[in-house]
């Protein structure tokens, strides 16, 4: 489907979000791909049965795991990442052999009617079902009784989920969001970490998504260069008036770019970069302000946007502090050469995931989960994640007749309870001297 | 300390301690009532925040500050076991036997598995990356901070100190909540706990609904809870509030399939200790109904018969192996099933009971009506109807027709080809083939749910990762 559909698909994502050809296809498009790749490569193993072994307390035994589907799934899908985040929890779906609906959102439509299309011309459509749909869609889908239900999203519609999910007793990953912090420590290659920190923030849906960073802490003594060699960059990638680059997407619709320039209008006094912003063809400029009060707007809310405030402190330890107030996020981040700091951080710091010198590319590793934690979401998924995140993990023993001592049964007697104790301690050679002074019937 | 269990408690012991326990009995119900009145939601918010204090200040986060506490569980199955075992007999006149064998023993055993394992769960795990990326990644499990473990009443001590176990061994702070349907244990517990952890961050809040209610209202890192599904729905409606998530241990109907070529003897007796010998099948993994075939079926129960008599007795009310029904509310549920127009002329052995004792004996019944409220509610109790079917291949089908996944389903057959079909067919918490309720003994099989019967799972690593967040590190040089 993606091979023949490339375009199509690319197409949509432009319609919906501007989005540049090159990052739709690397973020969304080529990353499905390598997903539904590495899903039929172990596809095989994941489904094996695990044997695991079994002790003394119920020998002979042997046991296993048997992964099972869960049954009939329904994922629900965000706007920013509009195929990749509808199509990456499907693969994982059928990869464990479950049954499918899938609500991509209406706020990115043509995407929406894009994928409802496709998966009806290239999927099972007996198992394989996509509604499309706003509020009202949604909420008949979560009344229904669901073997599991898969939400990206945010935090508000995520306690609604759960809440539905809970009537029905249903199981639920919530890939939630935050606000992501990138700590900068003056010891690094200002240069790289700009680099990193413009393109995960700005070349990344402009800054709507929900591992980019969020905002900065770094040194009163360091704020300055960092924020000169960001300039530069910013520059570099996007031009001198970015609104006019094609290499940035532009904000979904009117009603977050009034949410974005609300919170940038109470602050406007703190931007040192961009502010620039073009409400006919939704596009803000990658703005960077310093040192907002903390109980500004944008300090308080995830910003979702390419608005990046700077916070300083005196002494970098200071973020902890500053980082601990506030809710988990779905990603930290820390750029520094200091491997005292990086214990520290790591140690510290609760987030859905972590990456040190560099933002977002720990979601492109299937080896490492990709979740939330706290306020940030539950449940995880990516790589064999995925195929857990919809399965059952059934433990199954095995007995035999043979063997069937009667110690086990009542009438209980203190014979039969030192027995019992020595085969339960598993220790061998209390077992034996016991058993010597009984005889098994 | 013993490592080893003590080889010299006698049973006199454990009767001594009972009488005297039956004493103080009053004396703390007196004192809990007086607690009850003050725990309410504003205690409750309190309680939680002092918690998180000592959460963030790093309390829990040692390698021997965990270990402490685990130490701190065993010495308190080492110093304290003829009290639990009288509170056990108190609460529910379990037989001493099954005090320790299912109770304590699991227990102590989960207990040292985490003290042997706890170095290696907490050690990061390294996590191959592409050669591109110039970097390494890692794996590091953290605690989740504060968290709620909402305990049941049928195995008291068990199921409020295993799950802090795995709380505790992941490094979090925890608040147990044991239920009051065991109030002598409850009180036990909470005497216990504050003698052998650390107050500071690991207690106990005893109560009822209010009590666990105001619990329920605050935010929470976790909950972990084991009851009923009804329950089970109202604690995730109040995480969801707080994106909290849950392992609700709940229930359900587990069958059992008894193949006609299975050792009968065998069979019955396996049935018959996983159900009359589990708290008188008072619990969540325990036999709920048979299914077997039409041929197969009198020949079982004939069995079963001698089964019951060799091993409770003639009268098995009089039985001190017989666990009794855990109050009168479960006794009069239990009876309305029994007494049913449609079922009470299908019991096949038993029916006896005595309300003054709260005492139920082993009752079998045969082919009760698919409609009859015995076969649409998990029975919980020392009822066993048999189902019929014309060949056990139906069985499969019955089964999942009900539409709610139970938390064990049992098969007793030599037939491969029938056990292949049924773990292939059957969905459920877990399964286990020619014997019941053993498979949560083997702490490398995790004990949970599915569907109506739970989610999430728990028992050795599984424990310790109930309470972690398994965090993702990428570090670029």
């Amino acid at each position: 489907m993606i091979e023949e559909k490339e375009s199509e698909i690319l197409q949509a994502l432009y319609k919906d979000l501007s989005k540049p050809k090159l990052e739709a296809f690397i973020s969304e498009v080529h990353a499905v791909k390598s997903a539904s790749n590495l899903a039929l490569k172990e596809l095989k193993s994941w489904m094996k049965p695990e044997k695991v072994k079994t002790n003394m307390s119920t020998y002979p035994s042997s046991a296993e795991i048997l992964p099972e589907p869960l049954g009939v799934v329904l994922v629900i899908s965000a706007w920013n990442y509009p195929f990749l985040l509808s199509l990456d929890p499907v693969v994982g779906a059928i990869a464990a052999g479950n049954a499918v609906v899938l609500k991509p959102s209406e706020i990115s439509p043509a995407t929406s009617s894009t994928i409802a299309r496709l998966l009806a011309e290239y999927l099972d459509n007996s198992t394989i079902r996509v509604i499309e749909g706003a509020v009202p869609e949604t909420t008949a889908l979560l009344e229904q009784k669901w073997d599991k239900i898969f939400f990206t999203g945010g935090g508000r519609v995520g306690r609604i989920v759960m809440s539905a999910a809970a009537r029905h007793l249903t199981p639920v990953t919530l890939e939630l969001g935050g606000k992501n912090p990138v700590v900068v420590d003056s010891n690094v290659d200002v240069e790289v970490a700009a680099r990193r920190i413009v393109a995960g923030k700005w070349a990344a849906n402009c800054g709507q998504i929900c591992i980019g960073a969020d905002y900065i802490i770094t040194t009163k003594k360091f704020a300055p260069k960092l924020i000169d060699v960001l300039r530069n960059k910013i520059e570099e990638f996007f031009g001198k008036d970015p609104t006019e680059s094609s290499d940035q997407s532009r904000i979904v619709n009117s009603f977050h770019f009034r949410r974005l320039a609300n919170l940038l209008d109470e602050v406007s006094d703190k931007i040192v970069v961009g502010g620039q912003r073009d409400e006919s063809r939704l596009k803000i400029a990658p703005t960077i302000l310093l040192d907002v009060p903390e109980n500004a707007q944008i300090m308080q809310e995830e910003i979702f946007g390419p608005l990046l405030p700077i916070i300083t402190v005196e002494n970098l330890e200071e973020c902890f502090g500053i980082i601990e107030a506030k809710p988990k996020p779905l990603s930290a981040y820390l750029f520094t050469n200091d491997q005292r700091l990086k214990k520290k951080f790591v140690q510290n710091v609760s987030a859905g995931g972590i990456a040190i010198n560099d933002t977002i590319l720990q979601v492109a590793q299937p080896n490492l989960p990709f979740g939330g934690v706290g306020e940030s979401g539950m449940g995880c998924y990516h790589g064999k994640f995925s195929f857990d995140a919809f399965t059952h993990r059934k433990p199954v023993l095995y007995r035999i007749f043979a063997r069937d001592s009667s110690v086990r049964y009542p009438p209980y007697t203190p014979k039969k309870e030192k027995i019992m104790r020595a085969l339960l301690s598993g220790n061998l050679l209390r077992i034996i001297l016991t058993l010597l002074g009984w005889s098994r019937d | 300390m013993a490592s080893s269990l003590p080889m010299k408690k006698t049973w006199t012991r454990h009767v001594v301690s009972a009488l005297e326990l039956d004493g103080l009995k009053t004396a703390i119900n007196v004192s809990v009532k007086e607690e009850k009145a003050a725990f309410d939601s504003k205690a409750a918010n309190s309680l939680v925040k002092q918690l998180r204090a000592n959460f963030a200040a790093g309390k829990t986060r040692s390698y021997d500050w965990r270990m402490g506490q685990l130490r701190g569980i065993l010495k308190i199955l080492d110093n304290h076991e003829s009290e639990i075992v009288a509170a056990l007999r108190s609460d529910l006149s379990k037989p001493v036997h099954e005090a320790f064998i299912n109770e304590i023993i699991n227990l102590q055993k989960s207990c040292k598995l985490a003290i042997k394992k706890l170095k290696e769960w907490m050690t990061p795990e390294k996590v191959p990356i592409s050669l591109a990326l110039k970097g390494s990644a890692e794996i590091v499990p953290e605690p989740l901070g504060v968290v709620l473990i909402i305990s049941t009443w049928n195995f008291p001590l068990l199921l409020s100190l295993d799950p802090v176990v795995g709380a505790v061994a992941a490094g979090n702070s925890v608040v147990l909540k044991p239920s009051e349907l065991a109030p002598v244990t409850s009180s036990l517990l909470a005497k216990l706990v504050s003698q052998y952890l650390d107050r500071s961050c690991v207690r106990v809040v005893e109560g009822a609904v209010p009590e666990t209610t105001a619990l329920l209202e605050q935010k929470w890192d976790k909950i972990f809870y084991t009851g009923s599904g009804r329950i089970g729905r109202t604690v995730m409606a109040a995480a969801a509030k707080h994106l909290t998530p849950v392992v609700l241990e709940l229930g359900g109907k587990c069958p059992v399939v008894v193949d006609p070529d299975a050792d009968i003897k065998v069979t019955a007796r396996r049935i018959a200790i996983g159900k009359w010998g589990c708290n008188n099948g008072q619990a969540c993994i325990a036999p709920d109904y048979i299914i077997t075939t039409k041929d197969f079926a009198p020949k079982l129960v004939d069995t079963f018969r001698e089964v019951l008599q060799q091993i409770f007795g003639r009268s098995p009310l009089n039985s001190k192996d017989l666990s009794r029904i855990v109050n009168s509310n479960h006794f009069d549920r239990l009876t309305k099933l029994m007494d049913e127009d449609k079922v009470s002329g299908k019991i096949v052995h038993g029916g006896e009971r005595d309300k003054t004792k709260l005492k139920i004996a082993p009752t079998i019944f045969l082919d009760v009506p698919h409609d009859s409220l015995i076969m649409n509610e998990e029975i919980f109790g020392p009822l066993l109807p048999i189902i019929t079917v014309d060949k056990v291949e139906d069985s499969f089908d019955l089964i999942n027709s009900s539409g709610r996944k139970p938390l064990a389903a049992y098969l007793f057959t030599s037939n491969e080809e029938l056990k292949k079909q049924f773990v292939a067919s059957v969905s459920s918490g877990g399964q286990l083939v020619n014997d019941t309720v053993l498979h949560v003994a083997v702490q490398e099989l995790p004990f949970g749910g599915v569907g109506e019967s739970g989610m999430g799972s728990y028992h050795g690593k599984f424990s310790f990762d109930a309470f972690s967040h398994k965090k993702p590190v990428l570090s670029k040089y």
